[in-house]
């Protein structure tokens, strides 16, 4: 049963993307703009047609620009009312649903949602940038690496639910083989469980094609109300729920092995867009996969499969591309690329593209009504989701 | 345009600009840190309970997230708890290789129970074999705090985590 929420509707009618690649000559500006010209023209709109922008992206440093919201809103937003929104890797699910707000409380009719990265100017690694995400006094005295944390999370959950890395490389299987049909693709590829499992290691269990690479991308949306919409386009996809919660920042003080958050964030969601079965009521979906343990972590999470049972389902093929629900029909972030807050935009547009049944290769076989896509980020308890329909 | 990535030898071609920011900062540890960072020198680890809602936060803090009103008293925690999760680096925090891997976790402190999905937990290296983290059997162990001799305050007073069972 949906909920009695006095807010418009909000449809999606256009989106772009750039590239994902490591080192990208163009500057973050000219990415963003590339990004958003693009998903104006699918929109069928002028830039002066726009009335609000929002801005998505990560923490400054890694593009090596301070206050980079102001920076990127040469990309569309000088002279108009723009906003950045910012919740670490789960900001790119952020972005389309701050333009929903705008647009479901009246205030605006066509907003352009952008999301920018550019990862491979740190030198002589980004990693080194993500030290200052830790706690001064009580965390970063033991020189911790980012990856740490999420190989503590992993390494739980396999403990906890009796999850083999065999098992989990899968995910990564399919997620770079789902991305060889993606034209945007930076880390597509054929490959085997054995290629994975014999990948540099990098934090045990986290080996290198267990994760996502360094990209440099931006990504962008046009979302305006339900009368644009209709006078645009004959194709509008509905963006029917939206929900986002945090944990604590107290990650030590938390078991890891399940994405609590996440579940917050989603029955939000769920509750907005009536859907009450998501295992029975959703038909793709684009979950959050720097690693290749989170894919499975956030399906959980979704309530798309119980708590362990992941895994299974994936062994099965219910997540392949022509299995009951595909999971990262694009490729997602181990196959696309991980420009933070890009690639999240990037996961709500392939749920868009393949709602509006333009996917093209990357197109889903089975007919789909209703898409979810999702983000994660900061220290393990932020997340994002997005519900849409056709 | 639509994008047009560097290769390797254009990144020989470019200038690099190195600059090193001069940002140091002090920060303020707040009382419930300060009593914490106090406490390790003297190989005691502190916390702070919520009489309400019965919380015990290690690493302490002055006020309770869940009841939203101030944490109620000091308390002192056990130097030994279970290991929730463990993992061995190879790469520093800059991503260089290490020769030696690194090995830390999660250790839920006690006085705790199990099946808790919150509670007093510290971060830090654990001396444990290798091979006891890919197996997965250093997982419920027991561990204790092996502390070093001069300490000065820091959570480094605390050389690692020791399996004591
Ligand atoms: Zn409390």
């Amino acid at each position: 049963m949906k909920t009695n929420l006095n807010f418009r509707r909000v449809a999606v009618i256009g989106a772009g993307l750039t590239l994902f690649r490591r080192r990208m000559l163009e500057t973050p500006q000219e990415l963003a703009w590339e990004a958003s010209k693009a998903a104006l023209d699918e929109a069928g709109l002028d830039l002066k047609d726009i009335d609000c922008v929002v801005i998505g992206s990560a923490p400054d440093a890694f593009d090596g620009v301070h206050m980079k919201g102001e920076y990127l809103a040469h990309a569309g937003g000088v002279k108009k009312m723009v906003s950045r929104v910012f919740v670490g890797g789960a900001t790119g699910v952020m972005v389309p649903i701050s333009a929903w707000y705008h647009v479901a409380s009246g205030l605006c009719e066509k907003v352009l949602a952008i999301a920018e990265e550019k990862m491979s100017p740190a030198r002589p690694h980004p990693q080194s940038v993500f030290k200052y995400i830790w706690d001064p006094i009580t965390e970063k005295p033991l020189n911790p690496n980012l990856i740490w944390i999420f190989a503590m999370e992993m390494h739980r959950y396999m403990h906890v639910n009796k999850i083999s890395k065999e098992e989990i490389a899968l995910v990564s299987v399919k997620n770079k083989r789902n991305a060889l049909n993606n034209p945007y693709a930076q880390a597509a590829a054929n490959l085997t469980v054995d290629d994975i499992l014999n990948s540099e290691v990098l934090v045990w269990p986290v080996q290198r094609l267990d994760t996502s690479p360094v990209s440099d991308g931006a990504a962008a949306m046009v979302i305006t109300s339900e009368d644009v919409a209709r006078r645009h386009t004959d194709t509008p996809v509905w963006i029917e729920g939206v929900g986002w919660a945090l944990d604590n920042t107290e990650w030590i003080q938390r078991d890891l092995y399940y994405p609590r958050y996440l579940e917050y964030a989603a029955r939000m969601a769920y509750r907005m867009a009536g859907i009450e079965n998501p295992f029975k009521e959703i038909d793709v979906i684009e979950p959050y996969d720097p690693f290749d343990y989170k894919e499975l972590h956030h399906i959980e999470g979704l309530m798309i499969a119980k708590r362990g049972d992941a895994p299974k389902l994936l062994k099965e093929g219910v997540f392949d591309i022509d299995g009951d629900i595909p999971s990262s029909p694009s490729g997602g972030l181990l196959g696309v690329g991980n420009p933070i807050a890009a690639a999240g935009l990037m996961k709500t547009i392939s749920i868009y593209w393949q709602l509006k049944g333009t996917a093209g290769k990357m197109q889903v076989k089975k007919p789909v009504h209703t898409g979810l896509a999702q983000a994660w980020g900061d220290l393990m308890q932020a997340s994002t989701v997005v519900v849409m329909r056709n | 345009m639509n994008g047009t990535p560097l290769k390797e030898e254009d990144l020989k071609k470019i200038h690099i600009i190195k600059y090193k920011p001069d940002a140091k900062y002090s920060y303020t540890a707040g009382q419930a840190y300060s009593k914490f960072l106090a406490g390790l020198k003297e190989k005691k680890i502190i916390g702070r309970k919520c009489n309400k809602c019965g919380r015990v936060y290690v690493p302490p803090r002055m006020y309770c997230d869940d009841c939203f009103k101030p944490t109620d008293e000091w308390i002192e925690v056990k130097d030994e708890g279970i290991v929730e999760t463990a993992v061995a680096s190879y790469i520093s925090w800059t991503r260089e290789r290490l020769e030696k891997p690194e090995i830390v976790g999660v250790i839920r402190l006690f006085p705790s129970r199990d099946n808790d999905w919150v509670f007093p937990g510290i971060f830090h290296r654990i001396c444990v074999d290798l091979e006891q983290v890919k197996d997965m059997s250093v997982f419920g162990k027991k561990v204790k705090a092996v502390w070093n001799e001069e300490r000065i305050g820091s959570v480094n007073d605390i050389e690692c985590f020791k399996v004591v069972e």
